[in-house]
C-alpha cells in the first residue's frame, strides 16, 4: 500500500511537472498579452515531433536542446504575423484565433508525421529503474524532473534579475506605464511569447520520451494547465508552479483510491478554490477583472 | 460604435420585411432544400445548431461575457432528453423539457461560481467547468454509454388528443416540430432582449462600470443571462438528441464550444439573427467539405483565422455596415 501510494505520488509529481512547464508558458503569455493560447498543446506536439525528426542526426541530447528553440521560432513567427494584430481588440478574437491554430497544428502534425503514435528514443541507460523496491523511479523520470526544475529555476532567475525579466513582470502589472517609460512593448511581448512557446517545446520533447508522440498529445495537458493557473491564481507565476504540482499530486493520489475520478478531482479542486478564494491561492486582488 | 449597433437592432425589429423573409425561408425549407441538393435533416440540423449559437449569443453578443464552455450545457440537454426517453417517459415534449431543465439548472449552479470572473478568465473558467461534464459523459459507461455515446432511445410520435403527428418517421414533420421549438425559443429571447431586463444586459455590455454606478446588480444580471442562455442551449441540445436519436460525448467537448462561438461570430454576434446565418453556413460547409477532404480540421481552423482577421463583425454585421454606408 505504501509502495502503491508512493508510486502514484511520484507519478503525480511527474505529471505535475509537465503541467507546470506547460502552465508557466501559458501563464507568461496570458499575463503580459491577455491571450489564452489554445494552440499551446499544438506547439508542444510540434516540439516533440521536431525532436523525433532531429534525433537521428543530433542524438537525443542535441534534439533536446535544439527542438525547443525551433519551436520558439515558430512561435515568434506566429506572434508577429497573426497574434500581434489582435492585441488591442476584444480577447474573444485572440482566443478564437489560437483555437483555429490549434486545429490547424493538429491536422498538419497528422499530415506530416502520420496519425500513428511515434516513440522518441531516449538513451538506454536512463530507461532502467534505479532500485528494485522503487521500480517506478527510472533514470529518465528523475532526469525529466531535473530538467523541469532547472528550466523553472532559470525562468524565475531571469524574470527576477535581468532587465528584460523585470520589464516583463512590470508589464504584467501595468503595461501602459511600462510603454510610457520608453520600453518597446511590442518587442517585449514577442519575446515573452517566444519564451512561453520555448517552454511548450521543451515539455513536448520530454513528454515524447516518456509517453511517446501523438498529434493530440497536447490536448490532455491543456485543461489541467488552465486549472493549474486558476488554482494558483491568475497573474502569479509562483501560484502557477504550486498549482501545477498540487493538481498533479492530487490526481495521482486519487488514482489510488478512486481511479475513475482522477480526472474529475482537479475540477473539484478548482471549484473549491473558486468558492473559497476566488482569486486563487497566490492571486492578487484585482488581477482577475 | 455602440449607438450604431443598438440602433441597428432596433431598426431590424421595427422593419418587418427582413423578419418576414427569414420566417418565409424557414417555413418553406423542406420544399426548396431538395431542389438545391440539400435534404430535410440538414435543414433541421441548421435550426438546431442555429438555435444553439443564438442561445450562446444571448450571452456573448448581448451581455458581453465570453463563455467558451457552452457545449457542456448543449450536451447536458442532449443527454437529459435521451436518458429521459430511455428510462422515464415516452413523451417527446416532456423528455425535451427535462433535458432543457438539466442544462439550465447545471448552468444556474455553475454560473453562480463563475459570475465574478471577467474577460479571458471568464472564458477559462467556463471551459474548464464545461470539461467536467465531458468527462462525466465520457467516463460513466453504465449510464451514458461512455465513448460510444448514448443509444437505445428514439423520438416518439406526438399525441395531441385524437391527433397523432408522426415526427418519428416523417422527417418533414419533425422539421416543423423543431421549427416550432425554435420559434418559441427565438420569440422568448427576442422578448427578453426587448424587455427592460434585456436593455440592462446591453448596458452592462457597453459599460459595466457605469451600469454598476447606476445601481444595477451586475453580477445578478450576468448570472441570470448565463442561466437563461443555458436553458435555451439545453433545448437545442435536446432537439439534437432527438434529431440523431443519439447523444455523443464529443458534443460536450470544448472544441464544440469553439464551433458554437465561431458560428455566432461568423454570422454577426451583435445581431439577433446572425448566429442562425453563421450556423447555416457552418453546417452546410461541414456537410460539403467533410465529404470532399479528410482535412476538415484544417479547414475549420482556417475559417476561424479568416473570420477573426477579416470579418470580425460577421456576415450580417458586414452587410449592415455596407447598408449604412
Amino acid at each position: 500500500m505504501t509502495q502503491l501510494l508512493l508510486f502514484n505520488i511520484t507519478n503525480g509529481l511527474i505529471i505535475g511537472a509537465f503541467y507546470v512547464l506547460m502552465a508557466l508558458g501559458l501563464s507568461l503569455i496570458l499575463n503580459l498579452s491577455n491571450v489564452i493560447n489554445f494552440a499551446h498543446g499544438g506547439f508542444l506536439a510540434i516540439g516533440g515531433y521536431i525532436a523525433y525528426t532531429l534525433s537521428p542526426y543530433l542524438g537525443f541530447w542535441g534534439a533536446l536542446i535544439v527542438s525547443p528553440f525551433l519551436t520558439a521560432l515558430l512561435g515568434l513567427f506566429i506572434e508577429r504575423v497573426l497574434i500581434r494584430r489582435l492585441y488591442g481588440r476584444d480577447p474573444l478574437y485572440s482566443l478564437l484565433l489560437t483555437f483555429g491554430l490549434a486545429f490547424i497544428f493538429q491536422d498538419m502534425t497528422r499530415y506530416i508525421w502520420g496519425a500513428q503514435g511515434l516513440p522518441v528514443s531516449i538513451p538506454s541507460f536512463m530507461g532502467q529503474p534505479l532500485s528494485l523496491d522503487f521500480f517506478f523511479i527510472t533514470g529518465y523520470r528523475l532526469f525529466m524532473v531535473g530538467v523541469v526544475a532547472a528550466a523553472v529555476a532559470l525562468l524565475f532567475v531571469l524574470l527576477r534579475y535581468t532587465r528584460v525579466g523585470i520589464r516583463i513582470r512590470a508589464g504584467t502589472l501595468d503595461l501602459d506605464t511600462v510603454a510610457a517609460l520608453g520600453v518597446n512593448v511590442r518587442a517585449l511581448r514577442t519575446l515573452n511569447f517566444g519564451a512561453g512557446i520555448f517552454l511548450a517545446g521543451l515539455s513536448g520533447v520530454l513528454a515524447g520520451g516518456q509517453l511517446g508522440l501523438d498529434p493530440t498529445m497536447g490536448d490532455g495537458l491543456l485543461m489541467p494547465s488552465f486549472i493549474a493557473i486558476i488554482v494558483g491564481g491568475v497573474g502569479s507565476l509562483t501560484g502557477t508552479l504550486i498549482g501545477g504540482l498540487l493538481i498533479g499530486v492530487a490526481s495521482g493520489v486519487t488514482a489510488v483510491f478512486f481511479p475513475s475520478a482522477s480526472e474529475a478531482v482537479i475540477y473539484v479542486m478548482m471549484a473549491a478554490v473558486l468558492l473559497v478564494r476566488p482569486r486563487g491561492l497566490f492571486g492578487e486582488e484585482g488581477m482577475m477583472t | 460604435m455602440s449607438a450604431v449597433t443598438v440602433a441597428g437592432t432596433q431598426r431590424a425589429t421595427r422593419n418587418p420585411l427582413p423578419l418576414l423573409v427569414i420566417w418565409l425561408v424557414l417555413l418553406t425549407a423542406p420544399y426548396w432544400l431538395p431542389l438545391i441538393g440539400g435534404y430535410t435533416a440538414l435543414g433541421t440540423r441548421v435550426l438546431v445548431l442555429g438555435l444553439a449559437a443564438m442561445s450562446l449569443n444571448f450571452l456573448l453578443g448581448f451581455t458581453g461575457v465570453l463563455s467558451f464552455g457552452h457545449a457542456a450545457y448543449f450536451g447536458l440537454g442532449a443527454y437529459g432528453t435521451g436518458l429521459a426517453l430511455k428510462f422515464l417517459t415516452t413523451s417527446t415534449p416532456l423528455a425535451l423539457i427535462l433535458g432543457m431543465l438539466l442544462g439550465g439548472i447545471a448552468g444556474a449552479i455553475l454560473g453562480a461560481l463563475i459570475v465574478r470572473r471577467r474577460g479571458v478568465y471568464f472564458a477559462m473558467v467556463t471551459i474548464a467547468f464545461g470539461q467536467v461534464f465531458y468527462y462525466i459523459a465520457f467516463r460513466w459507461n453504465t449510464l451514458t454509454g461512455g465513448d460510444d455515446g448514448l443509444r437505445g432511445f428514439a423520438r416518439q410520435p406526438l399525441h395531441l388528443g385524437a391527433l397523432t403527428i408522426d415526427i418519428a418517421g416523417d422527417q418533414v414533420a419533425f422539421y416543423y416540430f423543431v421549427l416550432l421549438c425554435f420559434a418559441l425559443a427565438a420569440g422568448a429571447m427576442g422578448f427578453l432582449l426587448r424587455s427592460p431586463f434585456g436593455r440592462t444586459l446591453l448596458a452592462i455590455r457597453e459599460n459595466e462600470r457605469r451600469a454598476r454606478f447606476l445601481g444595477i446588480p451586475v453580477e445578478f444580471h450576468i448570472w441570470a443571462a448565463f442561466t437563461l442562455s443555458c436553458f435555451f442551449i439545453g433545448l437545442a441540445g435536446g432537439l439534437d438528441a432527438l434529431l440523431n436519436n443519439f447523444a455523443n460525448p464529443r458534443e460536450l467537448h470544448y472544441s464544440q464550444s469553439g464551433d458554437l462561438v465561431i458560428m455566432a461570430v461568423m454570422g454577426g454576434m451583435r445581431t439577433f439573427w446572425g448566429p442562425l446565418l453563421g450556423g447555416a453556413v457552418f453546417v452546410v460547409l461541414q456537410d460539403y467539405v467533410s465529404s470532399q477532404t479528410e482535412n476538415w480540421m484544417s479547414f475549420v481552423g482556417l475559417l476561424f483565422v479568416v473570420v477573426v482577421l477579416f470579418f470580425p463583425r460577421g456576415l450580417l454585421g458586414f452587410l449592415q455596415r455596407r447598408g449604412e454606408a
